[in-house]
Formats: C-alpha cells, structure tokens, sequence
C-alpha cells in the first residue's frame, strides 16, 4: 500500500490545473469511439426486441428474416442458452430471450445484415408468437401479486432478495429517546443516459478460435469472464478492448445483449459484426436508479442527538437481477458514515417488476435513501426547533471511527465541508428569512472511495500496474483502468509523472485491453484513483529507485540527494549536476536490463464478520455538504434553482479542474433527479425513451456552481487523493427539495419535485390540511427478524451513561 | 441511431412545379423544408412518404417584404433564426420574435422554417415514438401501423371516435392573434385565408388545404400601435414542444383602454385554439384586476386539454389562466 512520501510538500504536477490527457482528441473529434471503428468484411448487427411486458415465448419465427436479401445470420435465444449475469449470484440472464420475456424491450433474436438498413429491416421481419402474462408495473403491484412469478428464483412471489441487519439494540435506543420521528419518501427511478449510446464491434479469429471485442464499456474485467461464460469460451480465448468511452454513470457496467450477441453473430459468420444500439435501445438496457420507497424512524434526545434509527427501503428492480444485491445492501450502508448512530437496524427489500432492470447508477443505492435522510432531519430539526445545520453538526462522525455497522473511517473533512457551504452560502443569515418563494436548504453525505469488496471472491488485488522505461525515456502505462470521462487516465498519468519528475502527458497510457494490461476491476465505485493510483505509485516509486541507484552510481552522488523533477535526476545541493529522464533511462537500462515494474493494491480487509458486510466498506470515505438556493414560482409551481454550494472533503484534488467537472457534473445530475427526470412506465410501456420526452436539464436549468474543496491527509490514497465522481451528487438533491421547503413552507416527498406536485401541496394547504406531497404508506410486507450484530467495542464503552 | 427510411427527393425550382409534383405524386408525396419536423418522424416510422418534395431551392419563397406600417410578407421558406433576428419583426411584431426564438433549440432555428412551423404535424405521447414502442401498445389511430385502420381506437379518449393529437407550433398561435393571412399556392391556383381558417380540430386532418396547397407566405397587417407577446410552458427553457403556448394581441388607447385584444393558444387542443369570450371581456376596459380575474375564469373554462402531452391535464389547465394574465398584464405595462 502506498504511504504518503518525504516530497510531498513540493508537489510539481499533483494539485495543478493541468490540461486532461485526453482533451484535444476529445475536443478535436479525434477519439475513437467503437462506432467510429469498422474491420473489412464488417457486418451490421440488430436486435429484435419484445413487444410484451411479461409473456411466455410459444415461437420466434425468422423465417422472414433469413430471406431478406443482404441478411446474413439470425439467432435466437435457443442459440444462446447459457444463463449469465454480471453477479455470481445473479445468474439470471441470457443474452436473448428464451422462454420468456419479462420487459417491453427485451431483445428476443438478433440479424447480422451487410448494412444498417437491411439489419433493422430485418429486425421488424421477425416474428413472435406469444401467450401474455399479467405485468407487474410496480413495486406494490409486484408485492400484491405474488403469483404468477417474474422469475423462478428469490425467497418467495415477485421477492428477489431482503437484507435485515440490527447493529445494538434499537428498540432500547428508541425508549431513550425524548422525541421519535418518522417520515415516509418516494424517489422515484432515473437513468443514466451517457452521450454515447452503448455499442460493440465483435471479431471471431477462426484461426486462433478467439474473440476480440471493442465495447463501450466501464468493466472489462467482469465482462470479459461474463462473455466467456455465454459463449462458452474459456477466459483466454476472449479479449476485450474499451476505446474512448462517451460516459458511463453505471450505465455500462453489466453483460449486455448486444454484446454477446455481437460475438455470437461474429462466430458463426466468421465476419466482424457491428451492434450500436438507439437512443430508445439504451433506455432499455437501463440498469439505473432503483425507484425506492422509504421509510426511515429517528429517535433523539432533547438536545438533538440521535439515539437510534430504523431505516426500511422498498426497492423496484426491474426485471432482472443486475447489481441489485448491491444495491439492496448499499441502501443501509452510509448513514452510520455521516452521523453517528448509536443503535441501527436496516430492513430493505428488492422486487422484480416488468421493467428494464435497474441497477447501478452514480452514488449506487444511496442517493435515495440519502435524499429522504437529509429531508427527515430538517423536519427533525423543525420539530426540534434547531437549526437543520446545528442537529447535523450533533451528530456528526469524526476522522479515525469504526461505524455502528463497522465501517471504518479514516480521513473525515465533514465538519469542515460544512462550515464552509454555510459560511460561503451566508446561511445563518439567510435561511428561513428570504421572501416567500425563495429558500435555500441544506444537506450533507458520504460515500465510498472504492468498494472494498470484489463482485467475485478472492484474495488477489484489485488493481494491477505495470510499468515500462526505455533508453529513449518513454514512460508506458498500461492497466486495465478505464477511462469514461470521468479522467482516469489523467489521474494516472498525474501520480506517475509526480513520482518520476515529468509532466502528465509525457506518460503513455495503454489501458482498457485484457490482453494487453494488467487486471483492474473497473471504473465503479469511485475506486479508480484510489486503487490504481495506489498501484501505479507503487510501480513507479518502483522504477524510479531503478534510475536513481543508476544515476547515483553514474555520478557518484550519494543517492539520498537525487531528486526527479522537471524531466531531469539531479543533485538537490547541486542541481546543475545530473542527467535528463532519458539519460537515467539509459542508464538504468544498461545496468539493468529491459526497465519494467509492476505494483498491485488490495483494499483493506473488511471488519464486520455479518452476512452483508462486504458490502459498504472502503479504504477511505469521502464527505459533501450543500446549500442550495432555489427561487419558486407558487403559482406555476415551476423552481429555478439558482446556486449551489458544494464542498467536499476529496482529501487532495489531483487535477482541480478535473475535479470541479465532477462535482459539476454531479450537481447537473441531481437537478435532473430532483427535478426533472424520470424513468416512469404508462400501462406497460415506458413514457418516452427519447432524449425530448426524458428530461435532462439543459443549460438553461443548470445553476451556478460554486465548488469548495476540503483538503484531509489520508495514508490510505495516493496523493491523499478520494474520490470526486460521485459523493458530491449525493447532498445535492436533498439540499434542493429542503430548499424548495423553505421557500414555500410546503413538503414534497417525492422526486422528481415537478410543478404539479408543487401546486398540488400548496393546493392542500389552501383546504388545510398538510402542506405535503408523497408517499403515506407501505406495501404490506413483513422483513425478516433482523440478524443482531454486536456494535464495535468502542460503542459499548460510550454507550455507558455518564 | 435510427434510419431514415428510403425515399425519392424532389428539388423543383419553382412553386408551380412543387405544386404540380404533389397533385402529380398524389398523397405518397409530402413536401418538406427543414426537415426538423419531418425527419425524425420518418425514422420513428411515424410517416413513410415514398417520395419528398424538397421547397428549398424556391427562390419564391423567401425573403421579407413590406414593413410593419404598411403590412409585414414574410416567405414561407425564412427560417426561425432569420424571423426571430429581423429588425422588422423584432420592433413591429414582438411577439412573432418572441415566439419563433423559443421553438425548440437554436440549433433548429438555422433549418426549420416559417411555413414548416405553420404546418407542424399535431403530437400526441402515444404517436411520437417509435414504431417498437406503437406495435408494443398496439398502434393508434393517427398511425394504425401493422393493424386494422377501423379497429385502432385513439388511445388518449378510446371511445371519441376522432384524434386528440396536440397542434403546438409556437409561430400559429401569435400570428392567429396578430391577424395574420397566409397565402397557399395549389397546382391550379392561389387564395389568401385568414390563418385560423388553415386548422381545424382533427388531430389526423388537422389542416385545411388541398395536398398540392403550399404555405407561400405569411402576410402580417400593420402593426398599428398592436402589443405582442407570447408566453411558453415547457419542462426546460430549451428543445421541449409547448405544453401550453399563449399569444396574446392587444392595442390600447391613451387612457389605457383596450381597443383590440386576440387571445389564442397552443398545445391544447388538435388546432390553434382562439379565445374570443375571453379577450372580449377587456375589450373597452382597462387591464385591472377586476377585468383580468373575469378572464381568468372564461379562460378556465375554455381550456380542456387531454393527457397526451407532458404536463398533466390538471396542471396545464390550471396554468393556462395564470399565463394569460401575466401575458396581458406584461402588455399592459
């Protein structure tokens, strides 16, 4: 693991505002993404896709398809029957349909055609005779109808799976509460939608019986062993490349159809084949935001200290399993991170519905449960009569804590975020005094830096490096990283060029290719920087010791006094004596031999032992706190939110700029879920999977950005550097609708907050009765009892009364 | 990315030999200028003409004439970008500016033009989507698709026996209020109508004109002391079609009193939908809370949208009253 190392205070590259590595390609249109690539020979491929919500599949005929002059290859799903699926324990899917479907949109065959148009031509020629099933649109539809069964798998009905935990004794931490509060919320689904609609180029080698397959794609590694299992291959028989990737958000983390498809139709024609999906397309592959109910019960004392929660999430996950035991678990993880709750049970639950299946999109399963939190402790704070900032600053967790649910942090900046926002935003002289109509509002968060656990056992690392010098002093990365925009590969060039004296873009990257480069898990859980930046240091501190020991022999300096800085190894008591990077490089080379390194990292081992605990722990956490300032319109309903105010404990920004793109980009996002967007089905059909129908702010709705970084030591990243992708989202959308709350006196408990919820709550104020819209109760379902878990000792000494 | 679907372009350089090609080509022809309505509708397989008669090499159809004391001509064929930055109809018809600036996206602007917009086909949740997603709800009436014509119920209102499509171009409702004429240009001959009288309440035949008629032009009377505005709700500032648009005409006299006043709105009905008992209460009156909650209420009462495009029906309804107040009270300002 890396250690924070004697130069750091002359930092050269770290913490400049430095250009991305990749920029000018991007903005000259000069990358490449998969649908700019075409191979001789290449096919078009198409998916057909089902008209029916839940159906039985009696016949696929293709018969028409097959003669369409120009049409090469159709497949269906008896040509691919190997149930696969990105969890081990969510084998669920099979790359088209095969007895049944179970979404409008799942595809059920597949055509390779020598053109596009002959492709979707093709596509419509196909024909499906099916028996219908009743579909299940929601989660209490799904819950209310236990018979007849999404799938044949799960505890019992439409279930898929449940998760209840009890850390300490809750019910004992209610009964010493002066005042129980609880509050039911309502967040609805949402996607991811990335500008580069997902897209694989597929290439059987007959010769060498092996696949190639360029995918835009944010997890080669877990794709590569889920491919191999659907095509029955061994592992070494595929390859995966990731050209530039248009985004990710989550959305490309999966085993999706076209790209089995794409390799299956490349097989049996022994040609290339092309699958882009449509913007439509894309809205079905989905896998986004769960729609989440919640319900979450606080207690607290007098003075605004919690004493206990119970936090219960009623997840909608589509049709099939995804990530969705993941996600389940994230639900309960973070909010012991932020504030420290002495007693905590979490009861969740995930039930199939006959929808594109959700699963991971940025802030993974816990922006919903977040965003009710956040708006259930400002009504706290109301009944309390306590500043909302003041009840959080009670209860706030501080650097080096083990949760109540054993998480361990580390670094820990949140008070310092929060001082901040409230001091930029003017808080204490704002809030609760702007006219009516505007209001500002306040909410803070955590999250992980990187998942401590793999989606698959094992004990080896999760990020691996290697590292090539040569005479000519070219420096080559290559990792399986990959970069979605999000600036990986800048972030990795960064920490190398800091550690060996050159600049970012004197670094070459080879990244994203399973035959070329060393395993990394995937860019999710925002663990890229701090893993593979973890590993790179290593494999460059690693060589860097390579060229100084042979520059201190070349030039007779004790080796203690050489530096790496400004592309040069030099004397630091005499800096004009020394050799240029290239020089070293000779000279390491001639020492010894071909200059390659390599480093590797491996999370922490978890501390809690309780079934689930793999899930929510992390090397290090990241905090955010907001303040949003809205101005509302009370009689159109419509909200204009003006500024935001972030700040987040990043530990140290490696490229700032990069850095505030991502809380920009985090901010853009939840104006759009607070807001705007949602992934919301007519009868059985999805509303409108068009970028018109679903509404992602546009200019015109993005706010004034004002971003605020708070700088934490932490031993754990390399650099001090956690993550920046996705914890800023997180306090966003609560900051909003508290915003919203103080600017109207109205509640919306519900996103998207649309202006027709906004005119409906001050509607039932007119008719007095409670100025709130949003949900007011849940299914009929009973949890499990929770499994008790001990608390980390040090809650049992505090626990004890003064 | 979807795919246009095949079809033969037709580039006549004159009206006469457009209008020829369209009663020659009969209904399988549709005339086209942007193309920023018709494209994307082509590749959801929402329309498959077999042949397009392009109207952009028609030197006729461009350009302005007049000016706003005599009367503004505006070409059908200028663009949104060309009328929302004409110093003319900035300075005489403000709300013609205002109406055209805040139709879709800018980028639109610079391809989609005036008579385009005029002929906007009507929009409905149910028909503006693919064809995956129609056979997936089993088509409708304004597109019946692979299914029976005569047993495809519109799916807004299944028993109501007509579509309840949505007319919501942005330049119909203001141009209805400023008065405007349009001239059509059919293969055997010309007539200029009053604006309102091109539309009628079908959301399939949502147009009075024979299939060879073309918009040649659109003629604006004078100005004549007349205030402009036109009011858009939307979800975004940008790219969405109006769920509800509200033009609003009006001259007053020196003592404030109204003199000429034409509401009209769009997005909620299958045409332009004008207003007349509302805008008659303010004729004679000044613009005063007393007036404006009486219009208000005739304007509630006018307004009886269908849940076929964003909004709800109840939000959009409740709406329409608001915008038309704040149209009137920015006039009479």
């Amino acid at each position: 693991m890396a250690v924070v190392k004697e130069r750091e205070e002359v930092l050269e590259v770290v913490g400049q505002r430095l250009p991305r590595v990749d920029g000018w390609a991007k903005v000259m249109g000069r990358a490449q993404y998969v649908d700019d690539l075409s191979l001789p020979g290449m096919l078009f491929g198409k998916l057909a896709r089902s008209t029916q919500a839940h159906a039985r599949i009696r016949e696929v005929r293709v018969q028409r398809a097959l003669e369409l002059p120009g049409v090469v290859a159709v497949i269906t799903g008896k040509d691919l029957p190997i149930r696969y699926g990105v969890f081990p324990v969510g084998q669920d899917e099979t790359a088209l349909a095969v007895d049944k479907v179970r979404y409008v949109g799942e595809p059920v065959a597949a055509v390779a055609a020598v053109d596009p148009y002959t492709a979707e031509e093709a596509a419509r020629l196909i024909e499906v005779d099916y028996e219908p099933l009743p579909a299940r649109m929601s989660l209490e539809e799904a819950l209310a109808h236990p018979e007849p069964r999404i799938h044949d798998y799960g505890p019992f009905g439409n279930v898929h799976r449940q998760a209840s935990l009890e850390f300490g004794d809750v019910e004992r931490g209610f009964a010493e509460a002066d005042y129980v509060r609880e509050d039911l919320f309502y967040y609805e689904g949402s996607t991811h939608a990335p500008m580069e609609p997902h897209s694989a180029l597929a290439w059987w080698d007959p010769g060498a019986k092996k696949l190639t397959l360029w995918t835009s794609h944010q997890g080669p590694h877990y794709l590569h062993k889920g491919l191999a299992k659907a095509l029955q291959l061994e592992e070494h028989q595929v390859r995966v490349i990731v050209p530039a990737v248009g985004g990710g958000f989550g959305g490309k983390l999966d085993i999706f159809h076209h790209e089995v498809c794409a390799a299956k139709l490349s097989m049996l024609t022994g040609r290339p084949v092309k699958i882009t999906l449509t913007r439509e397309e894309v809205f079905y592959a989905h896998r986004g935001r769960h729609p989440e109910l919640l319900r979450i019960r606080t207690g607290v004392t007098q003075d605004g200290r919690i004493t206990a929660m119970h936090v219960e999430a009623y997840l909608d996950g589509g049709a099939y399993c995804s990530f969705g035991p993941a996600t389940l678990l994230y639900a309960g993880t973070q909010q012991p991170v932020s504030y420290r709750i002495p007693h905590y049970r979490f009861q969740g639950v995930r039930v199939f519905t006959n929808k594109p299946p959700c699963g991971p999109k940025r802030g993974h399963g816990t922006p919903q449960v977040r965003c009710a939190l956040e708006v259930h402790l400002d009504k706290l704070a109301e009944d309390l009569g306590l500043d909302p900032v003041e009840l959080r600053l009670r209860n706030l967790t501080g650097p080096n804590e083990i949760t109540v649910n054993w998480l361990e942090i580390t670094s820990n900046g949140l008070r310092e975020c929060i001082e901040k926002v409230v001091e930029a935003s003017g808080w204490s002289r704002r809030r609760g005094r702007l006219p009516y109509g505007r209001g500002i509002g306040f909410a803070a968060s955590a999250y992980l830096t990187g998942a401590g656990g793999s989606i698959y056992f094992s004990d080896m690392p999760h990020s691996e490096v290697h590292l090539r010098v040569d005479r000519t002093g070219v420096v080559t990365v290559y990792t399986l990283a990959t970069e979605i925009g999000q600036g990986s590969a800048t972030a990795i060039a960064t920490i190398v060029a800091e550690v060996l004296g050159l600049k970012p873009q004197d670094i070459s990257l080879v990244t994203s290719d399973t035959d070329l480069t060393p395993i990394d898990l995937g860019s999710y859980s925002s663990r890229v920087t701090l893993m593979v930046g973890n590993a790179a240091y290593d494999a460059a501190c690693r060589v860097r010791d390579l060229l100084l020991e042979a520059v201190a022999e070349r030039l007779q300096i004790p080796r203690h006094r050489l530096i790496c800085r400004n592309r040069r190894i030099y004397d630091e008591e005499n800096p004009e004596v020394g050799a240029s990077f290239a020089q070293a490089a000779s000279w390491a080379e001639a020492k010894f031999g071909c200059l390659a390194t390599s480093g590797s990292y491996r999370p922490p081992e978890k501390l809690g032992t309780y079934k689930g605990s793999g899930v929510g722990p992390s090397p290090t956490y990241t905090f955010s706190a907001c303040v949003a300032e809205v101005r509302c319109d009370p009689e159109t309903g419509e909200v204009k939110v003006e500024r935001v105010w972030v700040a987040h404990d990043i530990g140290r920004a490696l490229n700032p700029i990069l850095a505030e793109g991502q809380v920009e980009g985090s901010v853009h996002m939840a104006v759009g879920e607070a807001l705007l967007e949602e992934q919301a089905f007519r009868k059985h059909l999805h509303r409108g999977p068009s970028l018109l129908d679903y509404k992602i702010p546009t200019v015109h709705e993005m706010p004034e950005v004002i971003t605020l970084f708070v700088n934490t030591e932490d031993p754990r990243a390399p650099f001090s550097a956690k993550e920046v992708g996705q914890g800023p989202l997180l306090c966003v959308v609560p900051a909003i609708l508290n915003a919203i709350a103080d600017a109207l006196k109205i509640r919306v408990d519900e996103v998207p907050v649309t202006p027709e919820k906004i005119l409906k709550a001050l509607e039932e104020r007119r008719k007095g009765r409670p100025a709130r819209v949003g949900p007011t109760k849940v299914p009929s379902f009973s949890f499990p009892a929770p499994e008790r878990v001990a608390r980390p000792p040090q809650w049992e000494l505090e626990a004890k009364p003064a | 990315m979807l795919r246009l679907p095949g079809f033969q372009l037709h580039r006549p350089a004159t009206l006469q030999e457009a209008t020829q090609l369209l009663a020659d080509l009969g209904p399988e022809a549709v005339p086209v200028a942007g193309g920023t309505d018709l494209y994307p509708k082509m590749k959801r397989r929402q329309i498959l003409p077999k042949h397009l008669v392009s109207l952009r090499r028609i030197p006729e159809l461009h350009g302005f004439r007049g000016d706003p004391q005599a009367g503004l001509v505006i070409g059908a064929g200028c663009t949104l970008a060309e009328i929302a930055a004409h110093p003319m109809v900035r300075v005489g018809y403000p709300g013609l500016a205002q109406a055209v600036a805040v139709c879709s996206n800018p980028l639109l602007h610079q391809m989609g033009t005036l008579g385009g917009n005029l002929c906007l086909d009507t929009r409905c949740s149910y028909y503006d989507q693919t064809d995956l997603w129609r056979e997936a709800l089993g088509w409708c009436m304004k597109a019946p698709g692979k299914a029976d014509p005569a047993q495809v119920p519109c799916r807004v209102a299944p028993g109501g026996g007509r579509c309840w499509a949505v007319f919501s171009s942005d330049g119909a409702p203001i141009l209805i209020a400023l008065g405007a004429r349009v001239r059509l240009v059919g293969s055997t001959g010309e007539r200029i109508v009053p604006l309102e009288e091109l539309y009628r309440d079908d959301g399939i035949h949502y147009l009075n004109k024979a299939h060879d008629e073309l918009v040649a032009e659109v003629l604006l009377p004078p100005a004549n002391g007349v205030r402009s505005t036109y009011r858009k709700v939307r979800r975004r500032g940008s790219l969405d079609f109006a769920a509800l648009g509200v033009a609003v005409a009006l001259r007053l006299g020196a003592d404030g009193v109204v003199q000429r006043c034409r509401i009209v709105l769009g997005g909620v009905a299958s045409r332009p939908l004008v207003l007349e008992e509302a805008a008659g209460l303010l004729v004679g009156q000044r613009v005063e809370p007393q007036v404006l909650e009486r219009v208000a209420e005739a304007v509630y009462r006018a307004v009886h949208p269908m849940d076929n495009v964003d909004f709800t029906v109840y939000y959009r309804r409740r709406i329409a009253p608001v915008q038309v107040r704040r149209a009137l009270e920015a006039l009479a300002a």
